[in-house]
């Protein structure tokens, strides 16, 4: 029952570690900074194999998303690992409240904390809509912002580096500069710098060049982009480090930004208010966010047009337009518009290979996704995208074949082949 | 230099030897039993001596040859572009190529932009599938292709995946379906498969050219693709071996093979894998347990020859026939534990006709049958008793061990559990279609490895590392284990891992348990599948407990029959004694059944002597003679509810609503608005498989759920009326209801109409509105909705749409109470006439009779009256949800839950469909619900066809265990 719920109070703020499930390691690692920063003890969880799987399956239905399983079972696999004082130790899960089954992550993770016996750990909410009350944890004004400042960091970090990785002369040079950069971030975080418009200005200023400055071959590589279910898409230990798997195969990876998910949440509001009505105050808070966040995400995007040749990410507005081609913008469960936005993106700046990763039955991905790949190919014919499925069961060896299906036409277009003479001598229909 | 494309596919391995013109030299084509490594050495071996070859340009293609690529560092053609290039090289101007494999079905469009696609995860295999099948019907692949020549009829069964598949297929053997039927259905399934699920909305037309292996062995399959897709295609010379081919043109490397045989012979397969604990130590450790169990004893007593009186007890299992004789003492003096091989009754007559004449001196004096067969067995052979399982299972377990408190069966094709609480079943949990990897699976496995079941577990035993395989359906474990034999696991370490992924399948997808302690302290463990050792003590491993299992684990349906019938036992038994097994005559007829517009497929048994088994059919009305009481069944009334809102002429001219996912209860809300608007409003009408069929190419995403798909068959039925404008708008918000915390649909209802927008191509031929609607801001609504109609209508004024939608919420109003009104009077009708009531809880759509099956019609056949979730309100304390509830279907679940949990007579059954998402969450809130009123929660799988078998022992568990907790509380 929801009242014997635990709540995370002020008294528990100052001893009780949080632990932090983990998906795209530079931003997260960024936000953990901002945590400490406001004096909260957290912690990245970073366990990972079967036995996260395994506790998942354990405590969560099965027929649940696989990030959710994932997820509760990387934190019930914590907790289990004798590594926490259990009753020193919090857990922290986001929610983000739509039409999706996301919003019930935390439920589910509560009822598995009972099955599990564990359910006096506390579970903090982690959302923008005061959803949950929770006095020893409050995401204040300013720790939004520093936040913000996390993720945008993050963002120019991930383009980057992917940008520069897949032609760095020296093997490794990109995710060094990548660690470099996030122990400096987190050095300025310690001293409260580095969150500020001035002080971000000088940061990326100062990222992009270094990246810039890094030693690169130009070769040439076939191009993918990866969209999908958030989860799946940033995490490793979701899509089974497909990241790692492109690079094998000699291609450049891109991976479209988080700001383009906070962005496409705020600009959902607008929408809603748009199609539906609503109230007009709130519209117009909601608008001056919005207009933030584009400010920020144009940080991003200055910084690399100014300070090096690397390719700028497209804007936001160019997202909305490239979706609106395709599917209706009201889309907003799950991924939504967003989704199919990206894809229609990536193709446009010549990542026609996309990799659409998604959990085993993810409700919305059967519409944003899977749905909208025939549109968009009678929009662009040369766009080439492979969708994959993934699941406790699932095996890396079918999700690989099939990447390399979505390669090998790829690598065709990069080298057309030269003109396959028919030679008819086998065209005969078999007896029997 | 020559050209060696090597193809290892999941089942077999083909190679291809070209010359430099691209002309075939050899080729080989053979299954390699997982033994790949051996299989490619012998063959390389031959190449070279044959062809005197030093070196070759060489590359290997296939699922399973990829990780033997990158194990040996030699270069790997992915198999699909290989079908490509060779098709290129090989074929004059194809369109279109099906390549049918092992597990993978493959289609490659290639005029007009190339397309290649391949199946997903799920919609699982092929050629594995049809081989499965064919064993099913106890045919090798060639006999069932000569087989399906002889087709008379075909049978609908679900080309979704092959477990589906097979949970249709089983129960129409048992009710005697020819096999020729059969293996024709069984090809057209595979069709359906092949183009549902691949083709997602191109056409299949032009030059078709068919490839792989089912496709060139059986003629049959051929000509069904032939028939669905009206064309005739084309399976060229050495079509097994166009991956071969095109893997051999793709091959630029030159490879000495000598060097590629040394790296094979001395590959090191390092053990890449998470190992579980072994299930056994040591000799010791066995000894032990089998010490233990052999304690758990029936008496026994098998004289050479049966006199006196004697029970019969037969348990007609899905793939297993179970007869037992006992005396009066209780004491078994007979028994029989066979396969069924498809022939159920033939082989009860059989093992009658032998006991009679071996026995001269034995009577029969009482008999009882249960399982899928029983009503079948029960008419042909006048038995005297017919008991559902879960009761057969009860009275031999409690005979066994009076305090048991839980009992698990793992069979054939079910796993039941049951939970016992005060002498009554309090629980069961059935497996659902998609998880029914049973006892059959690891039988299916130890076949295609070339094992004896028996072997192949054994093996298992002591395996020093089993692997860890997960605890998903058999399409899914398929390449598990593919990936596990990459990874270097042995034989014995995928023995005892499937083993383990069998009770991990039966503890956490179907009990859904977490913890040991909530079974219970006295646990049965029966059903032939805890026969396998290895299974048995995975299980208690899992659990941590010790558990019993009977010596007659495989019997207990058949000892509880007969148990029940010695108790039960009538004056002079209804048996068919030797002279009336002489006389015994079956003839099977089929029939399309004329009485309503379900149309079942009947399958009629006449047994000689007037007396007709008849099976196929939803509910009783073939059988009876006489309509179930469809007044007490609001499933019912709802259908003629909708009904009522007919086209009336309007000037605007016609309108178009889709019936499908919440149309059926929006309905009445746009039916009104847009006829006030003077619009004549059309809907697509009825539903029906055929519409599904036509319309299936159309779908892109071959997992979502199946009222969603049927979206698609509404659609295409308004454009075969040539409506020249479809209403569908997406529709994130549904109407506010109170105790909601949102009133959210479901992203697949949401905006389903985005997909059909973007996937039906003849979507064009009428102007679909699609836009994004609100219905839950009522003051809003108007004037929104007047900013989307005059986007098509210019003359759509503001007051108009405002006076329209007034009547339109006040239409969708009158409609929800009317329901609720009616509800409530079949509620009070059913206290009053002291009847059992079921909610049959759902969504709206469900009421639609192809996606619930006439499940409504079934559970009033039984005597119960029916209601649905939305006709109970309840004022429950929504603090104690467990769950966000922010989607308005959903929250209604939980209100009828909490309603019904202090109501005797009431008990609810959710229907939920195969894929739903939501349902996930929704399913354990409910359950947990009722569970904490000590109420039984049952749920049905429903999918796009549903094993109504399953269905049936289901609903007669629930009313059996409704009763018999009845009668004890009024013993009390």
């Amino acid at each position: 029952m929801s009242q014997d719920k635990v709540v995370f109070t002020k008294e528990m703020a100052k001893d009780y570690t949080i632990l932090i499930p983990m998906m795209c390691p530079i931003h997260f690692e960024l936000l953990r900074g901002v945590f400490v920063n406001s004096r909260y003890k957290v912690e990245l969880l970073t366990n990972s194999g079967p036995s996260v799987v395994e506790e998942g399956l354990k405590y969560v239905h099965n027929d649940t998303c696989y990030p959710a399983l994932l997820v509760i079972g990387q934190m019930i696999d914590a907790l289990k690992s004798g590594r926490y004082d259990l009753h020193k130790t919090a857990l922290i899960i986001t929610q983000t409240g739509g039409g999706c089954r996301a919003s019930n992550y935390i439920f589910l993770l509560r009822k598995a904390l009972k099955k599990a016996e564990l359910d006096f750990v506390p579970v903090i909410s982690l959302n923008f809509s005061g959803l949950e009350s929770q006095p020893g944890f409050k995401i204040t004004l300013g720790m939004m912002r520093r936040m913000l400042a996390a993720l945008v960091y993050g963002d120019l970090l991930m383009d980057l580096s992917n940008q520069s990785k897949a032609y760095e002369v020296t093997a490794g040079s990109s995710m060094k500069q990548v660690d470099s950069w996030i122990q400096r971030l987190l050095e300025q975080f310690r001293q409260n710098h580095g969150y500020n418009r001035r002080d971000m200005k000088k940061n990326m200023k100062a990222i992009v060049e270094s990246f810039a400055a890094l030693p690169k071959e130009k070769t040439e590589k076939v191009k993918v982009g990866i969209v999908g279910e958030i989860y799946i898409k940033y995490s490793s230990l979701g899509n089974n480090n497909l990241e790692d798997f492109l690079a094998t195969q000699n291609c450049e990876v891109k991976v479209p930004g988080i700001m383009g998910f906070m962005l496409y949440c705020v600009y959902n509001s607008i929408q809603d208010d748009h199609l539906y009505g609503g109230n007009k105050l709130k519209l117009a808070g909601i608008k001056l966010v919005y207009w933030y966040l584009l400010g920020m995400e144009n940080l991003i995007r200055e910084s690399i047009r100014k300070y090096s040749d690397f390719d700028v990410p497209g804007s936001f507005e160019n997202l909305i337009e490239m979706a609106a081609k395709v599917i209706g913008l009201g889309t907003k469960m799950g991924e939504g518009w967003l989704l199919t936005g990206e894809m229609m993106e990536l193709s446009e700046s010549g990542f026609k290979n996309i990799v659409c990763t998604q959990p085993f039955g993810c409700l919305p991905n059967h519409i944003v996704g899977k749905g909208m790949i025939r549109k968009i190919r009678e929009l662009d014919p040369d766009c080439n995208i492979v969708a994959i499925d993934y699941d406790p069961s699932a095996t890396s060896v079918n999700q690989e074949n099939r990447i390399k299906l979505m390669l090998s036409i790829a690598r065709e277009k990069l080298h057309p082949l030269p003109e396959l003479q028919p030679q008819g001598q086998i065209e005969q229909p078999t007896a029997g | 230099m020559m050209k060696l494309g090597i193809d290892i596919g999941s089942t077999t391995i083909k190679y291809a030897l070209l010359d430099e013109n691209r002309n075939l030299l050899a080729s080989a084509y053979e299954r390699h039993s997982c033994q790949i490594a051996e299989k490619l050495i012998g063959l390389l071996e031959k190449i070279q001596t044959d062809y005197h070859l030093e070196e070759v340009d060489l590359a290997i293609s296939g699922s399973a040859g990829m990780g033997l690529c990158e194990q040996l560092a030699l270069p790997f053609v992915q198999e699909v572009y290989a079908t490509r290039i060779a098709a290129g090289v090989y074929l004059k101007d194809p369109d279109c190529i099906i390549e049918l494999g092992g597990e993978d079905a493959k289609i490659l469009f290639l005029s007009n932009g190339i397309e290649v696609r391949m199946n997903g995860t799920c919609a699982g295999g092929t050629g594995a599938f049809i081989d499965q099948m064919a064993q099913l019907l106890n045919l090798d692949a060639e006999a069932m292709n000569e087989a399906a020549k002889k087709k008379k009829k075909l049978y609908t069964i679900a080309s979704r995946c092959g477990v589906f598949a097979k949970s249709d297929i089983q129960p129409l053997i048992n009710q005697g379906a020819s096999k020729e039927d059969l293996a024709a259905s069984i090809y057209h399934a595979v069709v359906n498969q092949t183009i549902g699920g691949l083709a997602q909305g191109r056409q299949i037309s032009g030059k078709v050219v068919y490839l792989g292996g089912p496709l060139t062995f059986n003629s049959e399959l051929r000509q069904a693709f032939d028939e669905v897709l009206n064309l005739e295609g084309l399976c060229p010379q050495n079509s097994l071996f166009f991956v071969a081919m095109g893997t051999a043109i793709m091959a630029e490397e030159t490879i000495s093979l000598n060097t590629v045989l040394q790296k094979l012979k001395h590959a090191d397969v390092k053990m890449n894998y998470h190992a579980l604990k072994p299930l056994f130590e040591n000799e010791k450790e066995y000894a032990d347990f089998k010490e233990r169990h052999g304690r758990a004893q029936v008496r026994i007593r098998k004289p050479e020859k049966i006199s006196g009186e004697v029970i019969l007890g037969i348990d007609a299992g899905s793939t297993t026939l179970k007869l037992v004789l006992i005396n009066l003492e209780q004491e078994i003096v007979y028994s029989s534990y066979r396969s069924n091989q498809g022939n159920t009754l033939e082989l009860v007559k059989q093992e009658l006709t032998e006991l009679y004449a071996k026995n001269p001196a034995m009577k029969i004096v009482s008999s009882c049958v249960t399982g899928y067969g029983e009503e079948l067995i029960r008419s042909a052979f006048g038995a005297d008793f017919g008991i559902v399982e879960t009761v057969a299972h009860f009275t031999a377990s409690r005979k066994f061990m009076p305090e048991v408190d839980f009992i698990i069966d793992i069979g054939g094709q079910d796993i039941k559990c049951f939970k016992i609480q005060n002498g009554v079943i309090d629980n069961l949990f059935l497996n659902e279609a998609c998880s029914s990897g049973c006892g059959s699976f690891l039988q299916t496995f130890a076949s295609a490895l070339h094992y004896d079941i028996e072997e192949f577990s054994k093996l298992g035993l002591f395996a020093k590392h089993p692997v860890d395989l997960g605890s998903r359906c058999t399409v899914f474990m398929n390449s598990s284990v593919k990936q596990a034999q990459k990874d270097g696991a042995t034989i014995e370490d995928i023995s005892a891992g499937l083993s383990i992924s069998v009770v991990k399948n039966a503890l956490y997808k179907v009990i859904r348990t977490a913890n040991a302690k909530e079974l219970g302290k006295h646990v049965i463990t029966q059903g032939g599948t805890f026969y396998n050792d290895a299974v048995l003590r995975a299980f208690e491993m899992e659990l941590g407990i010790e558990v019993v299992r009977p010596n007659i684990a495989g019997l207990m349906g058949a000892y509880g029959c007969a148990l029940y019938a010695l108790e039960n036992r009538l004056e002079k038994s209804t048996l068919l004694d030797a002279e009336g097994l002489a006389h015994f005559k079956n003839e099977v007829r089929t029939v399309q059944c004329g009485l309503c517009n379900n149309h079942c497929q009947l399958t009629v048994n006449s047994f000689g002597s007037g007396k007709k088994f008849i099976g196929g059919n939803r509910c009783d009305r073939p059988v009876s003679k006489k309509a179930s009481s469809d007044s007490m069944n609001i499933y019912n009334t709802k259908r003629e509810l909708l009904n009522s809102y007919q086209p009336h002429p309007g000037v605007r001219g016609k309108i178009g609503l889709p019936m499908a996912l919440n149309m059926y209860e929006m309905l009445p809300f746009w039916h009104t608005f847009f006829t006030e608007l003077k619009f004549e409003v059309v809907t697509s009408g009825k539903s029906s498989m055929e519409a599904f069929h036509k319309a299936q190419n159309s779908i892109p995403s071959d997992t979502v759920c199946f009222p969603a798909k049927m979206v698609h068959a509404a659609i295409e039925s308004l454009l075969d009326q040539h409506i020249p404008i479809i209403f569908y708008p997406c529709m994130t918000y549904n109407m506010k209801e109170k105790g909601t915390d949102n009133c959210f649909n479901c992203p697949v209802v949401a905006y389903y109409p985005e997909v059909i927008k973007g996937n039906v191509l003849r979507i064009k031929e009428c102007v679909l509105i699609n836009d994004f609607v609100g219905v839950h801001h009522k003051n809003e609504f108007p004037i929104k909705m007047h900013r989307i109609l005059q986007q098509y209508f210019h003359d759509i004024g503001l007051r108009e749409v405002i006076k329209a939608a007034k009547s339109a919420y006040r239409e969708y109003d009158a409609y929800l109470e009317k329901v609720r009104m009616k509800g409530q009077e079949i509620i009070t009708r059913a206290l009053l006439e002291d009847k059992e009531v079921i909610i049959l809880a759902g969504r709206p759509y469900h009421v639609d009779p192809v996606i619930n099956h006439g499940i409504d019609k079934l559970i009033a056949s039984y005597g119960a009256y029916v209601v649905s979730e939305d006709v109970v309100e309840s004022d429950y304390n929504r603090d104690h949800l467990k769950v966000l509830n922010q989607w308005t279907y959903h929250s209604r679940l939980y209100a009828a839950a909490h309603y019904i949990k202090d109501k005797p007579k009431m008990n609810l059954v959710q229907l939920v469909s195969f894929g739903c998402g939501v349902d996930a969450v929704t399913t354990d809130e409910v359950r947990e619900i009722l569970e904490g009123h000590g109420k039984i929660y049952t749920q049905l799988k429903i999918d796009e066809i549903t094993n109504l078998g399953a269905v049936k022992i289901r609903l007669r568990s629930l009313l059996a265990a409704i009763e018999q907790g009845g009668e004890e509380h009024e013993s009390r």
